[in-house]
């Protein structure tokens, strides 16, 4: 077995992360991130292709044959806009990327196109709103971006923005903290790339970096065809909605909460996940002494739900670092979980046997 | 001469909510300190700096004021770590989801206001924009740290960085009104190598987003001939009306309406023609919201005017300025100082010049 302590997050790893989620990286134009993958694999990889939807597939051989074939995914894309019209004068319309809420788009940052043109989304001032104008949404019709006179021929429709890059750490210790754009899924992402560096030899690891997660899983389903892999673990970021109820109330939804270490799938909207990887994962972390929470089954969804139903099907199982304000300008997670995430997964690699599958599902 | 620019992104990177200006006040004392003669701050908080005309003794003044307040938040309750704020200055609630904050508690503290999913908000507020009452400001910090560090009462100031957007056009918070700060500033870089005769105060006032309280007690105490408010009005953009708008880099705007003394108002237009400098009207027919409003019933009265940079979306974290509309504002104000003559006063009435002979 590994000592689990020899895999960590430090100034390193979370120098990547801050430069992936620099990168813009809208669903359909994953390229930015593409090339930071690429660059970081280099030399720790048997195999490095692209395939027909941008994915990015490394192979890692097992020190022997026939060992057990284990998928890692993880989703290069993120929610964003694809310029939609030209209102000239550095002004233009958009149309969202993925699942976005128009309230959160106001008075916000961008950076549009491959230059990464500055662009602000403005709102009209309050000077010459009504009172029953303040009590109704902005929505995406009503917003612009604004790139001043910066846009000057770099910007046309067709273009990709991105919320602009805005990485901090909050905090300290334990609780030390990483606000920043794109953290769904680029902390996925980063800790995909440390197992590539840090495979444990008794697998053949598959490690997918995937494109278009954010409207409706497409890059997966075909990286799981291509790779065939005997069991699939897939890497996301998932709401943490560990706030206050308005009235003291217990908060029954939280989804996940900051602090509580990795959160294991038991059931989202597209995947049922396979109950041998569950109780595979969470008797790993208890041996290991890792915390880990299990995610409240119901909504939303990562790719397991296009690797699982890949082929004849794929026992697949989801793990995420816990975010707060996923899919807005910034989100919050905690190094610690982001930590406790890549010491569970590594873990668990090293302890894959192939006997792991062959025990009943129940 | 001030690199304006450098001096407008630090101008919009400091804190100094209404009523409790001191740390912007310092930041521009700085760079006034070598521009007047002599530098005071004001019981309200105002800064006042004096830039000695050529004139005999005693010599008329004119105050110039720019508000450097900034609206903002203040904690009004503390949950779980979690901050509940009001409002400093008018805010419309539907910017603030996402925007990053300062809370300067015991020590500045990075947050960000945030938007509770609707499960976790009142039933009549679940849907549509959520009001600034239900909405938190998150520092990521947990709840005991929470407690030590903030206190109800703490201020919140946007912490939305400056963003170029192309050549000259500044995003950024508190452009209202730094920039105009920023005006005056190259006014008097303009004054150090100009003749005038009149003295010029130069103050920066406090609390206008709130009360006009700055302005209204400023001009009491310096008792100018003349006092003009600078302060920024809508500019066109998406979003606003046209009809309600000024244009981007279409140069200085001049108010016109009860608060402007129509004297001081064409002396202005004159000064501009001199430069050769394009100026858009702004019609003010009651208040003109602007410092303006409480200097001209100072003490006796004093002949007030209103000049204006055009600024998109006003009173949001990402307000937009034109910076020749700035430095254009700044040599208006510099021409019409330099052009005031010892019997400007004498001249002036409310009634036009023919009613005068």
């Amino acid at each position: 077995m590994p000592n689990p302590s020899s895999i960590k997050i430090g100034a390193a790893q979370i120098k990547l992360l801050e430069s992936l989620c620099a990168a813009s990286a809208i669903s359909g134009q994953e390229g930015e991130v593409r090339k930071l993958v690429m660059d970081a694999l280099k030399g720790h990889a048997d195999e490095i292709s692209v395939d027909a939807l941008g994915n990015v597939l490394a192979v890692k051989k097992a020190a022997a044959r026939n060992r057990p074939r284990v998928m890692l995914a993880a989703h290069m894309d993120e929610v964003g806009f694809l310029i939609a019209g030209d209102d000239k004068d550095g002004i233009f319309r958009f149309d969202p990327v993925g699942g976005l809420d128009a309230r959160q788009l106001v008075g916000k940052s961008v950076i549009v196109g491959k230059d990464h043109v500055a662009g602000v989304i403005g709102f009209k001032p309050i000077h010459l709103t009504t009172a029953s104008e303040r009590t109704t949404a902005a929505t995406i019709d009503g917003l612009r971006i604004d790139t001043g006179n910066g846009a000057n021929g770099k910007v046309k429709v067709g273009d990709r923005a991105a919320f602009a890059p805005n990485f901090i750490q909050l905090g300290s210790g334990r609780t030390r903290t990483i606000r920043s754009k794109a953290l769904d899924d680029r902390i996925g992402v980063a800790t995909l790339i440390e197992l590539v560096k840090n495979a444990p030899p008794n697998i053949e690891l598959l490690a997918a970096f995937t494109t278009q997660e954010e409207i409706s899983v497409r890059g997966a389903s075909v990286a799981a065809h291509a790779f065939n892999p005997d069991l699939a673990i897939i890497l996301d970021c998932t709401p943490a909605y560990d706030l206050p109820h308005w009235d003291g109330a217990e908060n029954e939804r939280y989804n996940t909460r900051l602090g509580f270490g990795p959160a294991i799938y038991t059931a989202d909207k597209g995947t049922l996940s396979d109950p041998r990887l569950i109780r595979f994962l969470t008797e790993t972390a208890e041996a290991q002494g890792i915390a880990f929470q299990l995610r409240q089954p119901g909504g939303g969804g990562t790719d397991a739900e296009g690797v699982h139903k890949a082929r004849a099907g794929i026992p697949s199982v989801s793990v995420s670092v816990p975010g707060r304000y996923l899919h807005t300008a910034a989100s919050l997670v905690r190094v610690s979980d982001w930590q406790d995430t890549l010491r569970l997964v590594h873990a668990a690699l090293a302890a894959v046997k192939p006997s792991l599958l062959k025990a009943d599902r129940a | 001469m001030t690199d304006i620019p450098a001096f407008l992104k630090k101008l919009i990177s400091t804190s100094g909510l209404s009523g409790y200006e001191t740390p912007i006040r310092e930041t521009i004392s700085e760079t006034w300190r070598g521009l007047s003669d002599e530098l005071s701050a004001s019981q309200l908080g105002s800064l006042h700096a004096l830039k000695r005309g050529a004139g005999p003794a005693p010599r008329p003044s004119i105050l110039i004021a720019t508000h450097m307040d900034a609206i903002g938040l203040m904690v009004t309750r503390i949950v779980d770590g979690f901050l509940h704020v009001t409002e400093i200055g008018g805010i419309d609630a539907r910017v603030l989801p996402g925007q990053p904050v300062i809370v300067h508690g015991r020590e500045d503290i990075p947050g960000m206001v945030v938007q509770p999913p609707s499960w976790l908000l009142p039933p009549d507020n679940d849907s549509g924009p959520v009001e600034l009452g239900n909405l938190l400001v998150d520092t990521g910090l947990p709840g005991g740290r929470v407690s030590q560090l903030i206190r109800l009462g703490d201020l919140v100031s946007f912490g939305t960085q400056p963003v170029e957007l192309g050549k000259n056009f500044i995003s950024g918070h508190s452009l209202d009104n730094r920039a105009s700060v920023a005006a005056l500033t190259r006014c008097l870089d303009d004054l150090q190598t100009r003749h005038h005769k009149w003295d010029v105060w130069a103050v920066a006032t406090s609390q206008e987003e709130e009360t006009l309280g700055g302005a209204a007690t400023s001009a009491f105490q310096l008792a100018p001939q003349l006092a003009v408010a600078v302060d920024v009005t809508f500019g066109k953009g998406p979003g606003s009306p046209a009809e309600k708008t000024f244009e981007m880099g279409g140069g200085p705007v001049l108010g016109w309406g009860a608060n402007v003394h129509p004297g001081v108002h064409k002396a202005f237009k004159e000064a501009a023609e001199r430069l050769e400098m394009t100026t858009q009207l702004e019609a003010m027919p009651r208040h003109s919201g602007t410092d303006a409003y409480s200097m001209q019933v100072a003490a006796a009265g004093i002949p007030t005017m209103v000049l204006s940079i055009p600024l998109r979306y006003m009173h949001t974290p990402v307000e937009v300025v034109h910076l020749k509309d700035i430095h254009r504002v700044g040599r208006l104000l510099a021409e019409f100082i330099t052009g005031l003559a010892d019997d400007f006063m004498e001249k002036l009435s409310w009634d036009g010049e023919e009613s005068k002979e």
